[in-house]
């Protein structure tokens, strides 16, 4: 895909970091025009992955719709069960029981770690540090071990109903997640010390990829990426949605908005998610597991917007209700899809092995971006 | 804002404790602009960007999810266009608009005047049809796209004008 | 009869046994690295191939022998065959003039355990590693296309600016001992009672960042590895023909290996060489330890190796030049001076 004329063409060059890719997580096309090694634009190509979510969404009812949303975002698909629940429940006027929102706030947090996890592993294995990839796998395996035994299945779960949650928490999974959640901030610092204070890392991380508050806003980055800039907000504290409010947690924030700022924040966020579920898991409520609601759901006319705090970002859903059983309109606002806008910007002077390290800062999952 | 653009808006209205504005078309980009700068709701974070389409009436809704970062508060504005009317960009008010509105025009076909570069971005460029718009089908595919670029005969059997409720093939799920 | 044992037989067994070590040595580094990456990333490796899967090198080795052996249309034929082997030989040649051991009396002949011992031994070395980098420049352009030549131009880059490095970092030991030979360097760190490395800590640190960036591994292999848009030198390559670019590389790393233990380490010496041992233990001092303790001390190198590579990420090429000549080149050439400075007092004192 080259345009220079000879090998030494000191023209630009465009060269696409095609779909298939070891280093960009999922089928993403990203056209970089070049000037020798620095890039001097990115324009990424996406809907590798479109299968029409939001179209699903029109035909099938609000119950059914549930599960399709699990394989946008697979890496959290729990997140994304959450979200949609709550923005139902919402549009209904229904509140779920206190013991269904422990369960979904545990398992939720649970998600955020795994997703973090997931997001450190490949990170690293980008840029060259491949023993900690599997260093994270093993820990995710004993959080999609849990999942497993809760609702049977590991990456797409549908854990949630509308209502509240399906399936009582079985026996020992306190016990099973008191035991992961207390050996998992040693992990963390063994993860840090492989790589935090690593000469080869922060010279690989540090002022790459900057983007500063005010352009983070207006490009509508949301989530770690934000939180990397300087921005404190977090929708758990800011919006408080489920039972948020009930625990103690902090937002890690960054300074400068490089890609070692994002990774201090992400590695901080797990830490404060083990926090929120050593908080909870002591504290899970008894009661009924689902609201009392018709089983046919049937929502009032009218639209409702409502979004939590992704692991990636701002999820958000957007519903148009008729009347009927089946939405209108059913819209996502997927966090990856807007923060990969701002790519262009990050990646703009850098050179080409920087292009690769901020794909991976972004943490996108182009099964969100695509829908 | 009411006094500022008394000519252009339509209503005010909350449903379910969220703010909605409707307004209408003419100057959405000094609306949009307004909204962004003013200090009584400063919204200086565009959340979302969206369009709902009425085929009744024959128009387009479209939404924008507005937030403050200094008073915490969401805020949605909305405004109706004809199916072939174009809508001024708000890419030059906030940035993320540019993608946003990218897939507003490959999902529903609505015009963007003075966008910096509306092409499409999800389906492939030489798609032809709207997919979320409402006289497309669900199962619909691009016929002449799938045997130009994958070789294949797509095997469909629904036409473009089919709506979902009016199809006779289409299963209607049970609850 | 004398003649011709003494200059053509034994030197041709001696030949004979280094090289069949030497190939088994890189066999086994294929296994090692496999089973060290494994340990390192809490999982166990190859284990189904002989019991814990000793006998994977044999089983790869046939695989890559029986691949269809592919030649792309327009490269050049003969040229694209000919780099593997000139990247590999290079490597192999090196040995002749390492030093395993001192002499020891075998039938009444003393056979002196090294292939040869040139008095010009480390200028040898290293114009003869220089050789292997011709190998990539010509296998990435035997293979007529863009993006391997651009990662051969780079490796060869790479290689060539440490290559400036490892040059001067080397200086101290040689103005230390007086001698290019590599025999004369180990017996003078057995005079002197003390590795060279004592004595020259930043010549050994400098020189084996240099050889690890020579050998093309990590934490300086993105010519290698992160090949999204210009794919290394040896994209075009396969079967038999990629397998000895592979053996070419870990060749050099036993080679790099044994040059830092001979250079630095005491060659075959045991640890304090001139201390005396008490009773049985004398039997450390046999001639035949000798290449004992060379193989323990190249094997604990060889490990470094395959450590750093699994737990490091990779700099950026141009991070990695910038090293090499704003960082390295400088000290080296400090320690050259430091050195040649305290050597001059010493001896004048002394």
């Amino acid at each position: 895909m080259a345009q220079a004329e000879t090998l030494f063409d000191a023209s630009e060059l465009t060269v696409s970091m095609g779909p298939q890719h070891p280093s960009t997580h999922g089928v993403l096309q990203v056209k970089l025009k070049l000037d020798g090694e620095r890039v001097l634009d990115a324009e990424c190509v996406i809907g590798y992955l479109h299968r029409g979510v939001e179209k699903l969404g029109e035909v099938q009812t609000y119950g059914q719709f549930v599960p399709t949303l699990d394989r946008m975002d697979y890496i959290a698909a729990v997140s994304n069960c959450l979200g949609y629940c709550e923005t139902i429940e919402k549009l209904l006027g229904v509140t779920a029981p206190p013991r269904a929102q422990y369960i979904r706030l545990i398992m939720t947090e649970l998600n955020r770690i795994t997703s973090h996890l997931l997001w450190l592993g490949t990170h690293a294995i980008d840029l060259g540090a491949i023993t900690t990839f599997l260093y994270c796998f093993r820990e995710r395996e004993e959080i999609l071990k849990i999942f497993e035994n809760y609702c049977g299945a590991r990456l797409t779960t549908h854990m949630f109903r509308i209502g509240g949650t399906q399936y009582e928490l079985y026996e020992g999974f306190q016990d099973q997640v008191r035991t992961f959640i207390q050996d998992f901030p040693k992990k963390v610092d063994e993860y840090e010390t492989l790589l935090t204070e690593n000469r080869i890392w922060l010279d690989r991380t540090k002022n790459v990829g900057i983007i500063s508050a005010k352009d983070a806003i207006d490009l509508g980055l949301t989530g770690p990426s934000l939180r990397g800039s300087g921005v404190q907000w977090d929708l758990r504290k800011a919006k408080p949605y489920c039972v948020y409010s009930e625990f103690d947690f902090d937002i890690p924030v960054g300074e400068v908005g490089d890609t070692y700022d994002r990774y201090l924040v992400r590695m901080e966020e797990m830490r404060q998610s083990a926090r929120i579920v050593s908080q909870a898991i002591d504290k899970i409520p008894d009661g009924p597991l689902m609201a009392k609601m018709s089983k046919i759901i049937k929502p009032p006319v009218g639209d409702i917007y409502h979004s939590i705090e992704s692991p990636k970002g701002e999820l958000g859903y957007y519903i148009v209700s008729d009347g009927s059983t089946m939405a209108y309109r059913a819209r996502v606002r997927p966090p990856s899809f807007v923060n990969l806008q701002s790519l262009k910007k990050m990646v703009a002077g850098h050179m080409v092995a920087d292009v690769v390290a901020v794909i991976g800062t972004l943490d996108i999952v182009l099964g969100e971006i695509d829908r | 804002m009411k006094e500022k653009f008394s000519t252009q808006f339509v209503k005010a209205y909350s449903f379910l404790g969220q703010n909605n504005i409707e307004v209408k078309k003419a100057l959405i980009a000094e609306i949009l602009t307004f909204v962004r700068d003013n200090t009584i709701l400063p919204c200086n974070y565009l959340a979302d960007e969206t369009a709902v389409h009425w085929p009744k009436d024959e128009e387009f809704e479209i939404v924008y999810i507005l937030y403050s970062f200094s008073k915490n508060e969401y805020v949605r504005m909305k405004t109706r266009i004809k199916e072939w009317e174009t809508i001024e960009s708000a890419a030059g008010v906030w940035t993320t608009a540019d993608w946003l509105e990218r897939e507003v025009y490959d999902m529903f076909g609505v015009r963007y005047a003075n966008h910096p570069n509306l092409k499409r971005i999800l389906l492939p460029e030489d798609w032809v049809g709207f997919p979320l718009r409402k006289d497309y089908n669900v199962r619909l595919q691009d016929v002449e796209w799938v045997r130009k670029h994958l070789g294949i005969d797509s095997g469909q059997k629904y036409y473009v004008g089919e709506a979902r409720h009016e199809d006779p093939n289409y299963i209607t799920p049970t609850d | 009869m004398d003649f011709v044992i003494d200059n053509i037989i034994i030197p041709l067994i001696k030949i004979g046994i280094v090289f069949g070590v030497l190939s088994g040595v890189v066999a086994l580094m294929t296994l090692a690295e496999r089973k060290v990456a494994a340990f390192i990333q809490v999982r166990l490796g190859p284990m189904r191939v002989g019991p814990h899967g000793i006998l994977q090198p044999l089983a790869d080795g046939v695989k890559l022998m029986l691949k269809e052996d592919i030649l792309p249309a327009k490269a050049d034929r003969w040229i694209f065959t000919l780099a593997p082997i000139i990247a590999l030989v290079p490597a192999f040649i090196v040995f002749a003039v390492i030093p395993f051991g001192s002499t020891f009396n075998l039938f009444g002949k003393t056979i002196a355990l090294r292939i040869t011992d040139l008095n010009i031994g480390l200028l040898y070395v290293l114009s003869i590693s220089s050789i292997g980098i011709l190998g990539i420049i010509l296998g990435g352009w035997a293979s007529n296309s863009k993006y391997p030549l651009m990662g051969a131009l780079r490796s060869a880059a790479q290689m060539v600016s440490y290559e400036v490095a490892l040059g001067f970092s080397i200086m101290g030991v040689l103005m230390i001992s007086g001698s290019l030979s590599l025999v004369e360097i180990v017996n003078k760190q057995k005079e002197f009672g003390w590795w060279f490395v004592f004595l020259q800590p930043l010549g050994f640190i400098l020189f084996f960042v240099c050889g690890i960036a020579e050998t093309n591994r990590a934490p300086f292999d993105l010519p290698e590895a992160e090949s999204e848009l210009v794919a290394g030198f040896h994209t075009e390559y396969s079967g038999f023909r990629f397998s000895l670019y592979f053996l070419a590389e870990y060749a050099n790393m036993i080679a790099v290996s044994a040059m830092a233990v001979t250079l630095f380490f005491g060659g075959w010496l045991r640890p304090f060489p001139n201390v005396a041992l008490p009773g049985f233990l004398g039997l450390l001092d046999a001639p035949l330890m000798g290449p004992v303790w060379f193989a323990i001390k190249v094997a604990i190198f060889l490990y470094c190796y395959l450590w750093f590579r699994w737990t490091w990420p990779r700099y950026r090429y141009d991070q990695l030049m910038k090293i090499g000549w704003q960082w390295l080149l400088p000290l080296a050439i400090a320690n050259l001076v430091a050195t040649a400075a305290i050597v001059l007092l010493f001896v004048r004192k002394g």
